[in-house]
């Protein structure tokens, strides 16, 4: 669990208003997912007629989050690219960054997706732009999202309270979804590690026996935190999008 | 497990640091970068759309031009074919009446000989009945001592003739 830790690099005594706001780790590796996103997009910006590689990836990546949002929200979609664009990749580079294997050069990569208070924040931003949305748009008409089209008429008092439930639940699923898999990744995968190590410990026996089945099922196991990085930054940003499609068009 | 147990002491900071460096995220990249990505590919796009309106539109104009040029060609073929046609036409009916002309003086010709032959042949056949008419009142006077009439000899010649 040592992974999950947070400490203070800089100025740990810190605090604003009672709030302490000390630079840890997790800050560093927030700052570093940025720089390496800001670095990212760099090469899409050489708007070149006809693209290389790497500007054809950024494109590549813009078009996939456009066309998401067109296929959920249509038209009106667009104007949320820039956000949805921004919270896909961050956190897709936030997770591919924390599986990186620093651990060789002695440098620990912190996976700052796998604290709920990074994940809910995040969650609570794409609720709040749902919420802001529908009631602008709709304004008290945005309760009827809660009255499925077609309810009859005395089926409303239970389905209202446990569609909003549904709908307050949300946010907590969205962080919570995100938090969990790349914990649960990550703990498998130190978990299996000290069964390698401890198997080898124990004797030549228990290293054959313990040790390198465990070592096989790792390397499965790493390509699908990789898999599983990028799914659940896609889930994150479908989910945002679909809950945004709700407010924007209110079914 | 950290998350839990450094709640109290870091949620602070995780949720400061996060606001401002996804706040950048959202601003710089989000809002500053992907629009002007977005703006490539749109006009990029958009290029290639309107480089194929006119490759359409060039091929329809070619599609024309050869469309009237065909025309044209057919219609000056047609009128070419037309002048060969008259002229052939022309050329055949001054041959035929050139030929009427000559074939009616041949024909005039031939009459005009046939008619001197017959004329030719009728003087011949007389002058050989007098002669024959001769001959026998010749013959008869010197073999039988009879003195035929000129008319005599010449009516028995007629009728020996006659019969072939």
């Amino acid at each position: 669990m040592h992974q999950f830790t947070i400490e203070p690099l800089l100025g740990s005594n810190l605090d604003v208003a009672g709030f302490n706001i000390a630079f840890t780790n997790s800050a560093l590796w927030m700052l570093i997912t940025a720089v390496v996103l800001w670095i990212f997009m760099l090469g899409g910006m050489k708007r070149e007629l006809v693209p290389g590689r790497w500007q054809m990836t950024v494109e590549t990546f813009t078009g996939f989050i456009d066309d998401m949002l067109e296929a959920n929200v249509g038209k009106a979609g667009r104007k949320y690219v820039p956000y949805i664009f921004s919270l896909f990749m961050f956190i897709l580079f936030a997770n591919l960054l924390g599986l990186l294997p620093l651990g060789i050069v002695g440098v620990h990569p912190f996976t700052f997706t796998s604290h709920f208070t990074v994940t809910g924040v995040l969650a609570i931003i794409s609720f709040s732009i749902v919420l802001l949305v529908g009631f602008y748009k709709h304004g008290f008409h945005f309760f009827s999202l809660f009255v499925p089209h077609g309810t009859p008429l005395p089926m409303i008092p239970i389905i209202f309270p446990i569609e909003l439930i549904s709908f307050m639940v949300r946010p907590f699923s969205l962080g919570l979804r995100l938090f969990v898999a790349m914990m649960a990744g990550h703990v498998l995968l130190e978990v299996l590690s000290s069964f390698v190590i401890d198997g080898w410990n124990a004797g030549a026996g228990f290293g054959l026996l313990v040790g390198v089945p465990s070592f096989l099922l790792m390397i499965g196991i790493c390509a699908l935190e990789i898999l599983v990085a990028a799914i659940q930054a896609y889930v994150f940003a479908l989910l945002s999008s679909l809950y945004i499609n709700d407010a924007e068009n209110l079914h | 497990m950290p998350q839990i147990a450094q709640l109290a002491e870091t949620y602070a900071s995780q949720i400061f640091w996060l606001l401002l460096i996804f706040g950048f995220v959202y601003f710089v990249i989000g809002r500053g970068m992907v629009p002007r990505v977005m703006d490539t590919v749109g006009l990029r796009d958009k290029q290639i759309a309107d480089d194929l309106a006119a490759a359409q539109s060039a091929r329809d104009a070619s599609d024309e031009a050869e469309e009237a040029w065909r025309q044209r060609e057919n219609a000056n073929r047609e009128a070419a074919q037309a002048l060969v046609n008259e002229a052939k036409a022309k050329a055949q009916a001054s041959t035929e009446s050139r030929l009427a002309t000559v074939q009616s003086g041949i024909d005039a010709q031939l009459e005009d000989a046939e008619a001197r032959i017959e004329a030719s042949r009728a003087e011949a056949a007389a002058e050989i009945e007098t002669v024959a008419a001769e001959a026998a009142q010749d013959i008869a006077a010197r073999l039988a001592n009879i003195s035929v009439t000129k008319t005599e000899a010449r009516s028995a010649v007629k009728k020996a003739m006659a019969h072939g």
